[in-house]
C-alpha cells in the first residue's frame, strides 16, 4: 500500500525519476493550471468579446465566440443600407442578394446588379452573409444615451480625492505614532486596533445618521470622508516608519527644520514603498466600493460606475449590449493598474491581509 | 500634480510652524494625530456607541429625539422563535432565513475556497514553468469589483448564455440557473469562491515559501515518501498560515453582500438573502425604514465578528511567533 502511494505521488522532480517522461502528476499539474486559465480569464474574455457584439448577434443562440455582424450594402434607389443574404434553394441558389423588406415568411430581395426588380423568396431559403466586426457603437452609445461621463467622473473623483486624503491623514498619524514619545500613545494604538474589529458594514445605521447630520447625504464627500481614516493604513505605514532611523530626524532638527518639514521632506519620501502599496490598495477599495455609496448616494447624477451598473442591470435587462460595454469600461482601469503594478499589488495585499 | 501637492504642503506648513512654537515639539504629536482621530471618532467610535442606542429604539424616524424607546423590543422581535430551526415559526422570519442562509453559505464557501486555495498554492509552489504568470492568473479576479464579477457571471448564466449553450451542446436541457433556488445558491458560492480564492492562494503561497528548504532535503535523505513529507512537514509547518487564512476568510464570508446582491438580488425568493442584505433592506431599502431592527441585527452580527477577530489576532500572533 505504501509503495502504491509512493508510486502514485512521485513527480518528475523526485530524484530517482529525473529525466523520465511526463508523469501523470505533471499532467495533473498542467491540466489544473490550464483549467485555471480557462476558468479565471475565460469569463472576462467572454465578457470582452460579447461587449463587441451587435444586439442581433447577442440574441443568437447558441452564442459564438467572435463578434459577427451582417454585411450591408447601399444600392441605387434604396435610401437605407440593405442586409446581404445568400440564397440557399431554388433557381437563384448561390447568388448573393440584398433584402429590401421582410413580410412574414416572405423576404423581398433584389439582385445586386438589378436593384429595382424585386424578387420574392421564402425566409428559409436564404442565409445571412456575415463578417467579423466590432460593434463599437455599444461603447459610443454609452456616451450618447447615458450620463456615462458623469458616472466616470464621480468614480474618479471619489477614488482620487479619498486616496489623497487617506494617504495624508494616515501617514500623519503613523508619523506621530512611530516617531514621537508621548503619554497616551498606547491608548491611541489600542483605539485604532479597536476600530479594526468593527467593520463599516455593521455600523451602517448610525454612520448614516452621522453623515446625514453633517449634510453629506447625496454628496460625493459623504462617500469620501467617512472612509478616510483606515486602521489598516495607519498600521501599515507605522510599521514601515519604525524602520526609519531616528538619527535622521535629529540631524534635521539640528539644521532647524520644522517638524512639518521633517514629515513631508524626509519621512514621506523615505516611506514611498509603503505609501505606494497603500495607494494601490486605496484605489482598489474606492473604485470597487459598493455598499456605502449605495446607501449615501440616491440621486442618479451622483452615482458611481458601480452603482450605475447595478441599477441599470435591472432596468436594461434586455439591453445587454450597453451593459456589457459599461462593465468592460468599469473593469478597465483596475485591469490597467494590475498590468503595470502586478508585482507590488500581490506583495502589498499579502502583507496587509487585505481590508 | 506634484507641484499642486507641493504647494498644498507649503500652505499647511505655516499654521504647523505656529503650532510648533506654541506647543513645543512633544505635543505636536497630537496635532499630527488630530485629523485621523477626529475621523475615527466621528465615523467609527460614535457610530458604535450610537448603534447600541439605536438598537433599543423604534419608529422610522432617523433623529434620535424623535424615536421611541423600546428597550429590548427589537432583540425580542429578532430572537423569538417557537422552533429555532424553522424560520417560519419566528417573529421575524426573514432574519432567521438570512441567518441560516449565511451559515450554510459561510460553511460551503470557506470550505471550498480554502481547499482550492491550498491545492492551487501547492501546485504553484511546485516546479512549474511561468510561475509568476500563473500566480497572476489566479489572482486577477480578486481585483474585479463585486458588481463586475456579478455581471460577468450573470451574463454567462443567463437563459441564452454560455452555460446553457454548453449544456445544449452536450445534449442536455437548458436550466434557468438563477431562477432555481438551489442552483442560485450554488452559483453564489461558486462566484464568491471564484472572486476571492486568489487572495488566499497568495497568502498560503507565501506560507509555503517560508518553509525552509533544508527540512525537505533532510526528509528526502531519510527517503520519506512525498505523501509522508506532505503530512509530516508541509501541513504542520503551514498550519499557522492555514489558521490565519481560515479566520480571515470566515470574517469576510460572514459579511458577504455586494457580489451576491448584484448577482441574485437575494433571490429567488429569499434563497440567497444574507445578513448584511437583511440589515440593508430592513434599514434602508424597505419601507418603513426599521433602523432599530437593523441596528439590533447588526449588533448580533458584530458580536460574531468580534469573536472571529479575536481568533484572528490570536492566530496571527501565533503565526508571528511560530
Amino acid at each position: 500500500m505504501g509503495k502504491a502511494i509512493a508510486f502514485l505521488t512521485r513527480t518528475r522532480g523526485s530524484r530517482d525519476h529525473a529525466g523520465s517522461r511526463l508523469h501523470w502528476t505533471d499532467w495533473f499539474t498542467y491540466g489544473y493550471l490550464l483549467l485555471g486559465i480557462v476558468l479565471m480569464f475565460g469569463p472576462v474574455i467572454w465578457l470582452l468579446m460579447s461587449s463587441f457584439k451587435t444586439d442581433a448577434e447577442l440574441n443568437t443562440f447558441p452564442p459564438r465566440f467572435l463578434p459577427y455582424a451582417q454585411e450591408m450594402i447601399t444600392l441605387d434607389g434604396h435610401t437605407k443600407p440593405l442586409p446581404i443574404f445568400t440564397v440557399t434553394e431554388g433557381e437563384l441558389e448561390g447568388v448573393q442578394v440584398a433584402q429590401v423588406r421582410r413580410v412574414g415568411i416572405v423576404s423581398q430581395v433584389v439582385k445586386m446588379d438589378a436593384p429595382d426588380e424585386i424578387i420574392k423568396i421564402k425566409v428559409k431559403e436564404r442565409e445571412p452573409v456575415e463578417k467579423l466586426a466590432l460593434a463599437w457603437e455599444n461603447y459610443s452609445d454609452l456616451f450618447k444615451r447615458f450620463n456615462f461621463m458623469q458616472f466616470l467622473w464621480n468614480s474618479t473623483f471619489i477614488t482620487v480625492i479619498s486616496t489623497l486624503i487617506m494617504l495624508l491623514v494616515n501617514s500623519m498619524a503613523a508619523f506621530a505614532l512611530s516617531k514621537y514619545e508621548f503619554r497616551g500613545r498606547t491608548v491611541v494604538l489600542a483605539m485604532i486596533i479597536g476600530t479594526l474589529m468593527i467593520p463599516q458594514t455593521v455600523v451602517l445605521v448610525p454612520l448614516f445618521l452621522v453623515v446625514r447630520e453633517m449634510g453629506m447625504i447625496n454628496s460625493l464627500w459623504g462617500v469620501i470622508i467617512p472612509g478616510a481614516a483606515t486602521p489598516t493604513g495607519v498600521f501599515l505605514l507605522r510599521q514601515y516608519m519604525l524602520t526609519i532611523p531616528d538619527e535622521i530626524l535629529d540631524a534635521a532638527r539640528m539644521d532647524k527644520a520644522s517638524e512639518w518639514k521633517i514629515y513631508w521632506r524626509i519621512i514621506l519620501p523615505l516611506s514611498a514603498p509603503a505609501i505606494a502599496v497603500l495607494a494601490i490598495l486605496a484605489i482598489m477599495w474606492r473604485w470597487n466600493d459598493f455598499l456605502w455609496p449605495l446607501i449615501v448616494l440616491s440621486r442618479t447624477e451622483n452615482f458611481t460606475l458601480q452603482l450605475a451598473l447595478n441599477s441599470f442591470q435591472g432596468e436594461m435587462a434586455t439591453q445587454w449590449s450597453s451593459l456589457l460595454a459599461m462593465t468592460v469600461l468599469t473593469l478597465l482601469p483596475i485591469a490597467v493598474v494590475f498590468a503595470f503594478l502586478q508585482k507590488y499589488i500581490a506583495t502589498g495585499i499579502a502583507s496587509t491581509g487585505g481590508k | 500634480m506634484a507641484v499642486f501637492l507641493n504647494s498644498c504642503m507649503r500652505i499647511i506648513e505655516i499654521p504647523m510652524l505656529y503650532l510648533q512654537q506654541k506647543l513645543g515639539i512633544s505635543k505636536l504629536a497630537w496635532v499630527f494625530l488630530l485629523p485621523n482621530l477626529l475621523l475615527f471618532g466621528l465615523f467609527a467610535f460614535l457610530p458604535v456607541v450610537l448603534n447600541l442606542v439605536y438598537a433599543m429604539t423604534g419608529s422610522d424616524q432617523i433623529l434620535l429625539e424623535d424615536r421611541t424607546w423600546v428597550g429590548m423590543g427589537n432583540y425580542n422581535t429578532l430572537l423569538s422563535c417557537k422552533d429555532f430551526l424553522d424560520p417560519n415559526s419566528c417573529t421575524d422570519d426573514l432574519f432567521w432565513r438570512a441567518v441560516y442562509n449565511t451559515l450554510s453559505f459561510v460553511l460551503l464557501q470557506v470550505g471550498f475556497m480554502v481547499g482550492f486555495a491550498l491545492l492551487t498554492a501547492l501546485i504553484l509552489n511546485s516546479k512549474i514553468r511561468a510561475r509568476g504568470f500563473f500566480r497572476s492568473v489566479f489572482f486577477f479576479p480578486v481585483l474585479l469589483s463585486p458588481v463586475v464579477v456579478a455581471l460577468i457571471w450573470k451574463w454567462i448564466l443567463q437563459r441564452e448564455g454560455l452555460a446553457n449553450a454548453a449544456l445544449e451542446g452536450a445534449g442536455f436541457d437548458t436550466i434557468n440557473w438563477l431562477l432555481d433556488r438551489h442552483w442560485a445558491f450554488f452559483w453564489s458560492v461558486f462566484v464568491s469562491v471564484w472572486a476571492h480564492m486568489g487572495f488566499y492562494t497568495l497568502i498560503l503561497l507565501a506560507g509555503l515559501q517560508a518553509i525552509p528548504r533544508d527540512v525537505y532535503e533532510a526528509a528526502s535523505m531519510d527517503a520519506a515518501t512525498p505523501l509522508r513529507t506532505f503530512r509530516r512537514i508541509t501541513l504542520p509547518l503551514l498550519m499557522p498560515t492555514m489558521i490565519v487564512v481560515l479566520v480571515l476568510s470566515l470574517i469576510k464570508s460572514v459579511q458577504t453582500f455586494d457580489e451576491v446582491y448584484a448577482f441574485t438580488g437575494g433571490g429567488p425568493g429569499s434563497a440567497t438573502t444574507f445578513l448584511i442584505q437583511y440589515v440593508y433592506e430592513t434599514g434602508f431599502a424597505g419601507m418603513p425604514r426599521l433602523f432599530g431592527l437593523a441596528s439590533a441585527a447588526s449588533i448580533l452580527l458584530a458580536l460574531v465578528l468580534v469573536v472571529l477577530t479575536f481568533l484572528q489576532l490570536w492566530a496571527s500572533r501565533r503565526n508571528a511567533n511560530g
